[in-house]
């Protein structure tokens, strides 16, 4: 069903598939990983704010 | 007329400016034969064009202080804020820039091209393409020397900035040797030349001026 | 209508939903077009190689319209004060520096094969390893200046120095080549493509499409979130 031989031209083919899909992963996983980091990064801080104000509020 | 006047007098001066861009084409012409071997007949054939880009790496040297200096002890603030518009100033640096290093540069390229093994008849050609060209270098270097203001690692920033603008005026410019010495039509890729350089001292300023803007900022 | 584009709430909520959307397309038509492709028998002219075309002109494809979209995004920023259009130049660079280096090194890869050789000063190649020389400048510029919208602003500049440019790259490079007539002819791709190449051909450069928009979504939320994180932190110091 698929042609899958490359025969004498397979030294040429299988790298190029190979570094797409490696360049793929890598930014496809960079990308995912700095915005999951900087989601947290908010995240944490907006409830820093909040406990900063709670502790405010409570004090006065 | 006085900033031109300054600025010529500010480039003539800073770092030994034209002799040091002397210095280094030469040193880079003796390079060359020691890289590649001194096969005459090898030599030769890059001679022109290794000539060529010798240029345009020497023009890169005195970019780095073309704005640095006015920038740094605040001159920049006052030529910005004075009744010469910002982009005369930068085509003025850039044009004094060019005055003194194009201009020995280009007495100096055709001797070392025969140095190098290219034939004497190349030898006014190479001059006026470096004149020209010459005029592209400075002011596209400009726009890198401008954008990377306030900067760390300012020189090879600017380097890198710069590479893409100056990959037309290497190719139309040795082309233009390379042709003239293989009798082909010599004049078109001179043309584009000076077409290229026209464009960049005319456009380049209102990047410049908005590049020092931005650093001013 | 065009909100999500300048407002960072309306673009969250757009690239919530859409991101995953435009990932989830291109995944499955990168599926499509690969097995579209590995079913049709090899080309009569190319060979096996001909496979290698799927994944290199996409790529090369996609690494000249990021540019575009950078310069576009440079353009709004610099004239409309847009921090969201700063964000998306930012974010599009290094996506366009991968496509540009997908390019270069499948269309070495191709041409070791059909042309005999790894790599030709034609006008593509050239023009394509200048342009990786942008993106790399571009992203140098943005490192080296401290001050983010300083920095915006500077890169701008250089994308529409860069946009200008890159035409009379082709242009000089493409005249430098008829000079040296004869060292090579570059048959361009896709000429006399076999119709049963046509629709994987097709599909492949949409997903590669597709995942740039969705890599591009994802990075400009995390450039949003980059920024609100260090707006929180000087508000948190205070």
């Amino acid at each position: 069903m698929l042609y899958l031989d490359a025969g004498k031209y397979a030294p040429y083919v299988w790298p190029a598939y190979a570094i797409t899909v490696v360049v793929f992963v890598w930014l496809i996983g960079d990308s995912l990983m700095r915005a999951r980091r900087w989601r947290r990064a908010v995240e944490a801080r907006e409830k820093d704010a909040a406990a900063d104000n709670h502790e405010r509020d409570a004090a006065e | 007329m006085v900033l031109m006047r300054r600025e010529l007098a500010l480039s003539w001066g800073r770092g030994g400016g034209p002799m040091l861009a002397v210095a280094f084409y030469a040193a880079m012409a003796t390079l060359l034969p020691l890289a590649t071997g001194p096969a005459p007949s090898q030599l030769a054939v890059v001679a022109p064009g290794s000539a060529w880009l010798a240029l345009a790496l020497a023009s890169l040297l005195s970019l780095e202080r073309l704005f640095e200096r006015d920038y740094e002890d605040g001159a920049l603030d006052l030529l910005a804020l004075g009744p010469a518009p910002l982009e005369l100033v930068a085509a003025a640096k850039c044009l004094a820039q060019w005055i003194t290093t194009a201009a020995p540069l280009a007495l100096a390229a055709p001797v070392a091209a025969v140095a190098l093994g290219a034939s004497t008849a190349l030898m006014p050609l190479i001059c006026i393409t470096a004149l020209i060209g010459g005029l592209g270098f400075c002011f596209c270097g400009g726009i890198g020397a401008a954008l990377s203001l306030g900067s760390r690692r300012g020189g090879l920033l600017i380097a890198v900035i710069v590479l893409p603008l100056f990959a037309p005026p290497v190719i139309f410019g040795a082309g233009a040797i390379e042709a003239y010495a293989g009798g082909l039509d010599w004049r078109t890729p001179l043309l584009f030349l000076c077409a290229y350089s026209l464009a960049t001292a005319g456009l380049g300023p209102f990047a410049m001026a908005a590049a020092c803007r931005n650093a001013l900022s | 209508m065009f909100a999500f584009l300048y407002n960072p709430d309306r673009f969250m909520a757009f690239s919530r939903w859409a991101a995953p959307l435009f990932g989830a397309i291109a995944a499955v038509l990168a599926v499509v077009g690969l097995w579209l492709d590995f079913a049709a028998p090899p080309d009569y002219q190319q060979g096996y190689t001909i496979h290698v075309m799927f994944i290199h002109v996409p790529a090369s494809m996609m690494s000249l319209f990021v540019y575009l979209c950078l310069a576009v995004a440079s353009f709004l920023g610099l004239v409309f004060r847009q921090p969201l259009a700063d964000a998306a130049a930012r974010a599009a660079a290094p996506l366009g520096a991968g496509l540009t280096l997908l390019a270069l090194v499948t269309g070495s890869l191709w041409g070791k094969p059909m042309w005999g050789t790894w790599w030709v000063w034609d006008a593509r190649l050239t023009s394509e390893l200048v342009l990786l020389l942008f993106y790399l400048g571009y992203m140098a510029l943005q490192a080296a200046i401290d001050d983010e919208a300083r920095a915006a602003r500077a890169c701008a500049i250089l994308a529409l120095v860069g946009v200008v440019n890159l035409p009379i790259v082709v242009f000089s490079v493409d005249w430098w080549n008829t000079l040296h007539q004869g060292s090579t002819l570059f048959a361009p791709s896709g000429q006399g493509l076999a119709p049963v190449y046509v629709p994987p051909f097709l599909i492949m450069i949409v997903a590669y499409l597709g995942a740039f928009g969705a890599l591009w979504l994802v990075r400009i939320r995390a450039e949003v979130w980059r920024r609100r994180a260090n707006v929180l932190a000087v508000r948190a110091a205070r």
